[in-house]
């Protein structure tokens, strides 16, 4: 049993409809019915799996007009291929276990139910971007996932904070959503349609895409090329990369089982998805030798970047959750390079790996709060490891499967498949060095994380009173670390079915075997010079000095500021914008203001002048008429004097004069 | 001294007879009555002149003075009931002093 492409919407259509509920009710049953929704969503996505795995080289689409617009018909469609199937199973699968985790975690909130409408509106937008077969309507669904991140983001919004980071995030991602609709529209103009797949019509099939690689603009760049980087710009955005990465870490302000579900396992990971849907787009110029740049390379320095800056900075931040984030940034990173590479099935083999894994780290970060009373601090917590065994064992097999420990976990697979990319890519290793580089740090900071979290004595009254959550809590976790160490097994180099599934062109990579034992060496070098730093000597009270911190002072100092990016932003932009403002308030208080004023005094005037000419001259004229009339009339009321006698004696002598008249003169 | 002649003296005697009354009579029945007589001098023309006039076959005079009847009954019934109001305002039904609708 399978679910034809016309069917396809069903999928984003179930969390919809509980969202429309949701949004007309506060009854508790609404979690229960998101719940119910997801896992029909689940039990829907794996039917078009099955589907889709019958031939993965198909793109089985259904187009239909949407409305009539000028002289073209504006066309929307759904499209079910590997890509979108495994992408939806992922997503409803982790967002089941994410909407059971957050009936525990939210329980106490007095927004219960508002929380569950909102994540069935961002499951919905998600499921919906990923099954549109138009860019039209991935745009509308981008939005929309943008909209239910600033919703819960700033679900806490009576937090400053927490707004102003819902804020923050959602300016940022527009910045790079603007390049996105600049790229979708003339995408439009240039090809008439904005399908992906429409019998050799469609903007992702060989006739157009020869059409638009073929033409070259002034600045020496492919059309192709041109339009690429423009939809990049909006993946740019939404996948936190560098320069636009600010937003993600900030985002951390929203609930834990946001984060776990928006911040780490899908939405963030749409950029990564979106460029390996228009692939064939992005790569359309890569046999073009005389253009300055090809669309790739961009994507692959850009990830390499934010690969190594993510990782980075994560080694100084001592809020759990941003330790995460600014992993997460690094993972997008490591999921860009390996677009850019030319990997792009090896790509999401990471973000399927890493939605598992991550999403698996947040919610025990998430549950590790909860215990903790809310305490996020990694120097003033310690020693859960005995009071929270479940959470324990799932957030170590989840930090070695991040770190990329060999073998055994999901990480190191997905990894390896991109290094060996990577590896292989002609035009640059740096991106290679880059991504060995941040396989250390990975590998360094989450064994910084864990030794901080879970060993030594607690250093505050929460971690002290820490105690395991309820089943809802831990039963995820459970099922998320299984995934995290099973489902690399689905990729790896001795039988790549996932890469071949994706990518009916893929060849596994031959040898290499010096790179994979390079990369363990890493991994192993990573853990290591963490346990040497953090685990040898733990820290005893919250204001210890942290070991690297006292080594490098001015270095820590700078990466526990992130490297300075948001006040850089905030001198550049941000005072940019400012002075914009405070022009525009000038221009429209004193010189559209002032014209107004004027406007507005003239009409004073001129009805003044009008009300003299009028009390003057006008009104004595009808004055003197209406007087008259008045007169008038007086005059012939005072005849009728009501004495009826009267009347009949004028008919009388009107009767006797008519009489004469008409007997001496009239008629003959 | 033809017919005609006749029925238009007598007509033309009655119609003086009507107004006279209409003219010198106080009480508002009286006045009715003086009107009603003038009316029906005028009936006696109709009669007259169809009678005697050029085609006596066709029956026009006599269908018009059944009309003038039928309107003359209603103007009755109305004059009636006017004077009735009166009386009840003033009561009396002097002509001379209904003069409240005076301009």
């Amino acid at each position: 049993m399978t679910l034809p492409v016309q069917l396809l919407w069903l999928i984003p259509a179930l969390p919809l409809l509980v969202a429309g509920i949701g949004a007309l009710t506060r009854h508790r049953g609404v979690a229960l019915a998101a719940i119910f929704a997801m896992a029909g969503s689940f039990v829907l996505s794996c039917l078009a799996l099955a589907g889709a795995l019958q031939d993965p080289a198909v793109h089985a689409t259904y187009n239909f007009a949407w409305f009539d617009l000028g002289h073209g018909t504006l066309r929307l469609g759904f499209l079910l291929d590997p890509l979108t199937a495994l992408m939806t199973t992922m997503v409803t699968f982790v967002g089941t276990l994410i909407f059971i985790f957050s009936l525990g975690y939210m329980k106490k909130d007095e927004n219960f139910s508002r929380f569950f409408c909102f994540l069935c509106l961002f499951a919905a937008a998600m499921l919906g971007l990923l099954v549109a077969n138009s860019l039209l309507l991935l745009f509308i669904c981008w939005e929309l996932v943008g909209l239910a991140s600033y919703l819960l983001i700033g679900f806490w919004f009576h937090k400053p904070s927490a707004a102003a980071a819902a804020k923050k995030a959602f300016i940022t991602t527009r910045i790079g959503d603007l390049g996105f609709l600049l790229g979708l529209l003339w995408l439009a103009d240039s090809t008439g349609s904005l399908l992906f797949f429409d019998n050799g019509h469609g903007v992702l099939e060989a006739a157009t895409l020869a059409s638009l690689s073929g033409q070259t603009l002034a600045c020496g760049l492919a059309l192709s090329t041109a339009i690429g980087l423009l939809i990049f710009c909006g993946a740019i955005g939404k996948s936190g990369q560098f320069p636009l990465h600010v937003w993600l870490p900030d985002a951390m302000e929203g609930p834990t089982p946001v984060s776990a579900l928006i911040h780490a396992a899908t939405m963030v990971a749409a950029g990564v998805f979106l460029i390996a849907r228009v692939y064939p787009l992005m790569s359309a110029d890569a046999l073009l030798t005389a253009v300055p740049v090809h669309a790739l390379t961009v994507v692959a320095f850009i990830g390499a970047i934010t690969a190594l800056l993510g990782a980075l900075i994560a080694c100084a931040q001592n809020d759990i959750k941003r330790v995460l984030a600014f992993s997460t940034v690094s993972q997008l990173g490591y999921m860009m390079l390996a677009l850019g590479v030319g990997a792009w099935s090896a790509a999401i083999f990471h973000l399927l790996t890493h939605a598992f894994f991550k999403a698996l780290l947040f919610l025990g970060a998430g549950s590790v709060i909860h215990a903790a009373h809310h305490e996020q601090d990694i120097r003033r917590l310690g020693g859960l490891r005995t009071k929270m065994k479940f959470t324990f064992a799932s957030f170590a097999i989840g930090m070695m499967a991040l770190s990329g420990v060999p073998f055994l976990f999901s990480g190191f697979w997905s990894k390896e498949a991109i290094l060996h990319a990577a590896h292989e890519w002609n035009v640059s290793h740096l991106p290679l060095y880059a991504g060995l580089c941040a396989v250390v740090l990975t590998a360094f900071y989450m064994t910084r994380l864990v030794a901080e979290t879970f060993f030594g004595q607690p250093r505050s009254h929460g971690a002290d009173h820490a105690h395991e959550n309820t089943a809802a809590m831990t039963a995820p976790l459970v099922i998320l670390a299984a995934c995290a160490v099973l489902l690399g097994f689905l990729g790896t180099p001795y039988w790549p079915w996932l890469q071949k599934t994706l990518d009916p062109h893929y060849e596994a990579t031959q040898g290499g075997l010096g790179l994979m034992l390079l990369s363990i060496g890493l991994v192993g070098a990573g853990l290591g010079l963490g346990w040497w730093l953090y685990g040898r000597k733990l820290r005893a009270t919250a204001a210890d000095r942290d070991p690297l911190a006292t080594a490098a002072p001015f270095v820590m100092a700078a990466l526990a500021n992130r490297l300075g990016f948001d006040e850089l932003y905030a001198a550049t932009v941000g005072r940019l914008n400012t002075a914009t403002a405070a022009l525009a308030a000038f221009l429209d208080r004193y010189v559209i203001g002032g014209l107004v004023t004027f406007l507005a005094q003239l009409g004073i005037f001129s009805g003044s002048v009008n009300r003299q000419m009028d009390e003057a001259n006008l009104n004595g004229g009808f004055d003197a008429v209406s007087e008259s009339v008045r007169e008038t009339g007086l005059f012939y009321s005072r005849k009728q004097t009501g004495e009826t006698h009267g009347y009949l004696r004028v008919v009388a002598v009107a009767f006797v004069l008519l009489f004469l008249v008409l007997a001496l003169g009239g008629v003959r | 001294m033809t017919p005609l002649h006749l029925c238009l003296l007598i007509s033309t005697a009655l119609f003086c007879i009507g107004l006279f009354g209409a003219l010198a009579r106080s009480n508002t029945i009286l006045v009715l009555l003086g009107i009603e007589l003038m009316l029906n001098a005028a009936n006696i023309n109709f009669i007259a002149f169809w009678r005697y006039g050029p085609n006596p076959a066709a029956a026009n005079g006599m269908i018009f003075v059944l009309f003038s009847i039928a309107v003359a009954a209603a103007e009755a019934a109305v004059g009636l009931a006017l004077i009735i109001a009166v009386y009840r305002h003033q009561k009396n039904i002097r002509l001379q002093e209904a003069t409240v609708l005076k301009g």
